[in-house]
């Protein structure tokens, strides 16, 4: 199977692809998107795009959409050279798109959005009318059954994305790309979307998925390709692979870290968690009922693929649940219930119950970036007695307060007054890390704690999580670095779709075992043809440079 | 109140609406494309000024429509290109454009015709012949004394009689409301009326409505549709710099005679607003700016209004316009949506 797997991802054919890509780059000031992709997706099939978020799909997809223009590289489309510099170039060489947030206009009727930029004349009536037919047409063929009359804002976000999926048909598509498209869905919803897509390919239409959820790869796509940080890294037939050899080259294995640690000595529970859900705004379950203890002195990593409710966890935890979100379930705190809904439930009070939080996404919600690491240092913690002077805030304690911070994490340049924006990722991280650990929690959330920092930072703030876990405290750990994960956990929970997988032991479980979890296959009740082949070949697999 | 009585109040309505109603339609196309305008007034001050400008200088009213366009036009350009082009926010580059026109007119007024930032009376008079004069003298020699005469003869708009006007008199109740509330406007009150179907034709019924209305929801539903944002836009604004050309110069020729120092008076706010009570509709804007015009129309005719117990003091009815608009604003008229993407610039996302 090694052998079919080429850097590039060329499958031998013969026929002109429906669409092939060679060596295209971009990136946006210094970040790279995409560095030389070469794709290539033959006609009449389904060919999925794999990566975390953030490893480039959209940005690749949006290019053969005319939303960006590639630094450099070549786009074919049926064999034939194309200059894609607007959406409309894109229409015209039958490239349609079903982006992850619709472009519907919400108080149109689905006609009008249909219609829309695809008029026969000056006046609306002839339009309407001959969309109404086709529209009808198109039902019948793929099981796309909207009413034309309907306005989006009334519609089920699986119909929207019918209406989506039918205005590129209306516009004649002939590949068809959707990006997350199940995202939103229901179970059912995306049952049925997998139904029209394999209509889609009977009828000889090219459709390309990006997504990553490795359940969907496996069960609808012909070929698969995976990208890792702006990288395509492999590109296979899925009859060939496995979920978690496909989980595996999505996360990548760096150098395995070290993490100096003695074994955990846990104590009495800190975080009990029962039965939590969640249901979103738009309806859907992102949380299935999760059953969770972390006791005093252990660290518990949650590993999973992004996107299956590990920040919607931390966000319910944090104190700000997902606008519109309902939420269900008991959580305790050193055995005192955390409001989960209502007044209580906020940052400030779940602080003063004794938690601290790393969120995530730093430069959102970890720090105001245009203000001085001084008072990035006191945010949250700003009511503290020490900062206050009777309704005043006491500069000079904060200030010195932050100084001591800033000393102790290494931040550098070691400047109180340097804005957060002028520091690196890594520093930036460091800020927010000593402004939570030096409060002493006693339950620390922490969300992708070493996304985008360096290696030295990184074993910096491992240590000081570890060091935390040997004062007695309970630790909280979510991020998609399985290696973070394994080498800083005491015990791993995997999440996959809302729900916990399973549990292991950092020293039994295999990254195998791990990616099946990851995957969405309970390796201790899938028949034994499911479960991973022999390790060694992965090895071989090509990886980034 | 005798029937006549509520003629004239209405005929005073129907004047005092119009320039609310262009300046209502004016912020409907800018506003329905997600452009926030709230530079209507200072378009509308820059139109009248300039519409009276030309008018008194060549003593033609046509012309000085045209100026008048122009002039709002040009304001409109700066509101697009701070708007659109360089994505500025537009709430700020509306209230530079309000700070510019009146201060521009006042400084170009008082330079042109030293009157302390007024311009002429434009009824024929001694001041107005005085500014005329060379222009005619001009035009007698380049095209005859004939066409020089009639050509500068019309300083001001006329009201127009409509057929049948004084011969439907004598029919009861209908006759004299044709006669006195419909017949005998100018021109520009018929058009601003005529705009309102003529709006809800172009924004329902053909494909540049629909596109208009698109860019305003969800600007990124357009452009992945392959039609450009930016273009929708800046001829969404600049139909709105059009007809906030027809409402100022309607207000300096028509509805007075000339151009005084800050003479929109906060029409092109209350027109804003009015189109909050009308939700952004065609319609909606004829009826609620008719609702001002009216209450304008009654704050004239009774300054001080006799309610037998109290007398309603002046400064109260003149304000009447204002209080509702500040009572609209507050968000007594139940639930009004605006334009989903309006006040936002256009950036394409990742």
């Amino acid at each position: 199977m090694a052998s079919d797997m080429q850097t590039g991802g060329r499958l031998a054919t013969a026929a002109p692809a429906a669409i092939e890509l060679r060596g295209i780059s971009k990136s946006f000031g210094p970040v790279q998107a995409n560095r030389d992709i070469h794709l290539r997706v033959e006609r009449g099939t389904i060919h999925g795009i794999i990566g975390e978020n953030g490893a480039g799909k959209s940005t690749l997809m949006s290019i053969l959409y005319g939303f960006y223009k590639p630094d450099s590289g070549e786009v074919l489309v049926n064999g034939r050279p194309l200059t894609i510099t607007d959406s409309q170039t894109a229409i015209r060489a039958g490239i349609g798109m079903v982006f992850q947030h619709f472009k519907l206009v919400q108080n149109f009727t689905v006609l009008e959005n249909i219609i829309l930029g695809a008029e026969e004349g000056r006046l609306l009536r002839p339009s309407l009318s001959k969309a109404r037919g086709v529209l009808k047409r198109l039902a019948q063929e793929y099981e796309l059954n909207v009413d034309p009359d309907t306005r989006i804002e009334d519609l089920s976000v699986g119909h929207q994305q019918r209406v989506e999926i039918l205005k590129a048909l209306y516009r004649q598509a002939d590949i068809l790309i959707l990006d997350e498209p199940t995202g939103v869905l229901t179970p059912a919803e995306a049952d049925h979307l997998f139904r029209i897509l394999e209509g889609l390919r009977a009828e000889g239409k090219t459709i390309i998925l990006i997504t990553h959820k490795l359940r969907e790869i496996m069960e609808i796509t012909d070929t698969v390709s995976v990208m890792r940080r702006g990288e395509m890294v492999a590109s296979v037939r899925t009859g060939e692979t496995s979920p978690e050899e496909l989980a595996e080259l999505m996360v990548g294995r760096k150098v395995l870290l070290n993490v100096q640690k003695a074994p955990a000595r846990p104590a009495q529970p800190v975080l009990e968690i029962r039965n939590l859900r969640m249901v979103d705004d738009a309806g859907v379950e992102r949380l299935r009922g999760i059953d969770l203890d972390i006791r005093a002195g252990e660290i518990l990593g949650i590993a999973g693929v992004s996107g299956n409710g590990q920040t919607q966890l931390l966000e319910i935890l944090g104190g700000y649940p997902p606008k519109g979100s309902t939420v269900s379930g008991e959580v305790r705190v050193n055995g005192g219930p955390l409001p989960l809904a209502g007044a209580a439930c906020n940052a400030a009070e779940r602080r003063r119950q004794g938690l601290g939080h790393i969120p995530e996404d730093r430069q959102a919600e970890g720090l105001i970036m245009d203000f001085a690491a001084w008072e990035n240092v006191a945010f949250g913690y700003h009511d503290a007695p020490e900062y206050g002077r009777g309704p005043l805030m006491d500069r000079d304690a904060i200030r010195r307060d932050a100084e001591g911070k800033i000393a102790r994490f290494d931040v550098r340049p070691p400047s109180c007054d340097l804005a957060a924006r002028d520091f690196s990722g890594g520093n930036q991280q460091k800020i927010v890390v000593a402004r939570e650990i030096e409060r002493n929690p006693d339950l620390l959330l922490i969300g992708q704690p070493t996304r985008g920092v360096d290696i030295g930072a990184i074993e910096f703030i491992h240590k000081r999580i570890v060091e935390l876990r040997d004062a007695g405290k309970a630790i909280l750990l979510v991020s998609v670095e399985l290696d973070e994960i394994m080498s800083l956990s005491d015990r791993i929970a995997v999440m996959f779709d809302g729900r916990i997988m399973g549990e292991r032991l950092p020293n039994e479980a295999t990254t195998g075992d791990l990616g099946l979890l990851m995957a969405g296959v309970d390796p201790a009740t899938a028949p034994p043809d499911t479960m991973p082949p022999a390790h060694e070949h992965v090895e071989d697999l090509p990886r980034e440079a | 109140m005798d029937l006549n009585t509520v003629l004239q109040i209405l005929d005073s309505a129907v004047r005092l609406m119009t320039p609310l109603l262009l300046a209502c339609l004016a912020g409907l196309y800018s506003e329905r494309a997600g452009v926030f305008d709230i530079g209507l007034e200072g378009k509308m001050l820059m139109a009248a000024f300039s519409a009276a400008t030309v008018a008194a200088l060549t003593g033609n009213v046509w012309l000085g429509l045209c100026a008048g366009l122009l002039g709002a036009l040009m304001l409109s350009a700066i509101h697009g290109i701070a708007s659109i082009t360089f994505r500025g926010n537009q709430l700020i580059s509306g209230v530079a454009i309000n700070f510019l026109a009146s201060g521009l007119t006042v400084l170009l007024g008082q330079k042109i015709f030293g009157l302390g930032g007024r311009t002429p009376n434009l009824t024929p008079g001694a001041e107005l012949e005085a500014q005329v004069t060379p222009f005619r003298t001009w035009l007698t020699d380049v095209a005859g004394a004939d066409l020089a005469t009639w050509l500068t003869a019309t300083p001001r708009l006329s009201g127009i009689t409509l057929p049948f006007a004084e011969s439907l008199r004598p029919v009861p109740v209908l006759g004299p409301l044709y006669a006195e509330v419909v017949s005998g406007h100018t021109i520009l009150v018929y058009v601003a009326f005529l705009m309102v179907p003529l709006t809800w034709w172009i924004l329902y019924r053909t494909r540049f409505g629909l596109r208009l209305r698109a860019v305003g929801e969800n600007p990124a539903s357009v452009d992945t549709a392959g039609v450009s944002v930016t273009r929708l836009r800046f001829a969404a604004v600049a139909i709105a710099g059009l007809l906030c050309g027809l409402a100022g110069a309607y207000l300096a020729t028509g509805l007075s005679a000339g151009f005084v120092k800050e003479m929109t008076a906060g029409r092109g706010f209350i027109a804003l607003a009015a189109l909050i009570f009308a939700k952004w509709r065609p319609w909606g804007a004829l009826g609620a700016t008719f609702l001002f015009g009216l209450l304008e129309a009654i704050a004239n005719r009774y300054p001080n209004l006799d309610l037998g117990i109290v007398t309603v003091p002046s400064m109260f009815m003149n304000a009447l316009p204002y209080i509702l608009t500040v009572i609209i604003l507050a968000g007594f008229v139940g639930r009004a949506i605006p334009p989903r993407a309006g006040g936002e610039p256009y950036v394409k996302e990742r």
